[in-house]
């Protein structure tokens, strides 16, 4: 079984995220785990206020297979998008379908000056021609398996791999 | 396939058309609700518009004119991105001699994915959700004196936003209940989301003894009806009733049933004052009471799109 230290691949996101901002960058985490990252990058980045939660559900492509997933109601932009440079974060990198989503999202309240994307981990099996430019981990997993991020009440973070089916 | 005992959920529990709030468990309901919040806030972006519905056609077919309700069914869908046809079906088909199923028949044909439908008839949108290919989605935006429950959750919509909890709240509805769909679906939500007091209040001939059946308090006098109540909703008084020796004038049911200021004062004083419209100033409510501080009345028609447009995205995402 694989095992990841989700707590050390932090680490890394917190040093590639420092190199990633802008003066004016702001953070913009995926709901939800990406937002729990979000949370602690801001606190760890000593940015104040709250950084963005954004959610892809609105315009995910398998809506007509899955229907409304919970957390329609995470998107939270406490800032205006206009002009903004916006680092996204997310815990995994996948096929891109979530991203896509979340992209035409954020269009949906502006123009940002530009986009970014850092995640923890990048597990391949892209669909679409979408990249990160920081993962903290690059590993291959076989397309059953389901790699998603836990928090404690704590706020340490963990990995758990599902087997799907 | 349609589930034998509640015919708008799927064999996974999930509700595929909206006939009405009878029978429909809390989640169902909590989870509306919830999701209407979300397109609430759709109406401040830039972009007030989502592409959930996109490439879907939303038929309204409305056998009964309700040019509101047809409106902000319309408005809903083209927020969330789907291509509307309007039939004003009292015109033409029904006029012509088709029956409703041929009409579904032949509309199916054009590829609707969803019929919006208005009836005079009690049951009319079950017969059609009855004949629709599986990926046909139905709902009943009003069947005669039955369901209307898309004005039903909005009004729980209204409840939630200005109440926060439903298990301490009095709910008074006034004025004609017997012929009234809302007050109907008004009560079987209210009742599945836990108010403890619901009150039916007005004359003895538009307020249907067997409600008590319901558990529903019925108080023919107006002062008991409303004291202490944190929720009043008013129905519109249908004019047509007067001609049928219901009530003796518009007038007299105003004296008696009319929301005034001096009424509203036997309410608590953090009461809301709603209404489903269209209002009849100076017979069910006055003037001052509709324009006052405790309506809500305008509240509930900007809701009224959110929980349209929750209640279209949540069927269309469930798969018969």
């Amino acid at each position: 079984m694989l095992q990841l230290d989700a707590e050390s691949l932090y680490a890394e996101l917190h040093h590639g995220v420092a190199a990633l901002m802008r003066p004016d960058s702001v953070l913009v985490g995926i709901w939800s785990g990406g937002a729990w990252l979000a949370e602690r990058l801001q606190r760890d980045l000593g940015r104040t206020g709250a950084p963005g939660v954004i959610s892809s559900t609105l315009h995910r492509d398998d809506f007509s297979e899955r229907g409304l997933a919970s957390g329609t109601d995470a998107t939270s932009l406490p800032f205006s998008i206009d002009g903004a440079h916006i680092v996204l974060i997310d815990d995994v990198l996948y096929t891109g379908r979530t991203i896509r989503a979340v992209v035409n999202e954020l269009f949906d309240f502006g123009r940002p000056a530009s986009v970014t994307l850092a995640v923890l981990v990048d597990r391949g099996g892209r669909e679409l021609p979408i990249a990160a430019a920081f993962a903290a981990a690059k590993i291959v997993l076989p397309a059953a398996q389901k790699l998603s991020l836990a928090r404690d009440e704590a706020g340490r973070f963990s990995f758990a791999v599902k087997e799907s089916n | 396939m349609l589930s034998r005992r509640n015919p708008q959920l799927n064999a996974h529990g999930e509700l595929i058309h909206l006939l009405t709030i009878e029978g429909l468990p809390k989640a169902v309901l909590t989870q509306i609700l919830d999701t209407a919040g979300t397109f609430l806030s759709v109406n401040d972006r830039d972009v007030k518009k989502v592409p959930l519905l996109r490439g879907k056609s939303v038929f309204n077919l409305f056998f009964e004119n309700s040019t509101r309700t047809r409106t902000t069914f319309e408005i809903a869908a083209k927020r969330l991105s789907a291509d509307v046809i309007n039939l004003d079906i009292a015109k033409s088909s029904t006029a012509k001699g088709e029956s409703l199923l041929d009409t579904i028949a032949n509309l199916s044909a054009m590829h609707a994915d969803m019929f919006i439908v208005r009836h005079a008839e009690s049951g009319a949108p079950y017969l059609i959700a009855q004949h629709v290919a599986p990926h046909v989605h139905v709902v009943n935006a009003g069947d005669g004196r039955h369901a209307h429950p898309t004005q039903g959750l909005l009004d729980m919509y209204t409840i939630r936003h200005f109440k926060k909890d439903f298990t301490q709240l009095t709910v008074a509805i006034v004025g004609d209940i017997v012929h009234s769909r809302v007050a109907r679906s008004d009560i079987h939500a209210l009742t599945t989301l836990g108010v403890p007091e619901i009150r039916a209040v007005g004359p003895k001939t538009l307020v249907p003894g067997d409600l008590a059946a319901m558990g529903v308090r019925v108080c023919h006098d107006m002062a008991e009806g409303i004291r202490g109540a944190d929720v009043i909703i008013m129905l519109r008084l249908q004019n047509e009733r007067m001609s049928g020796a219901m009530l003796p004038s518009a007038g007299e049911f105003f004296k008696s049933y009319g929301l005034t200021p001096e009424k509203l004062a036997l309410a608590r004083p953090d009461c809301i004052v709603m209404h489903p419209g269209p209002i009849n100033r100076g017979v069910e409510i006055d003037s001052a009471v509709a324009d006052g501080t405790h309506s809500v009345i305008l509240p509930q028609v900007t809701f009224g799109i959110a929980v349209r447009m929750a209640v279209m995205s949540t069927i269309a995402g469930n798969q018969a």
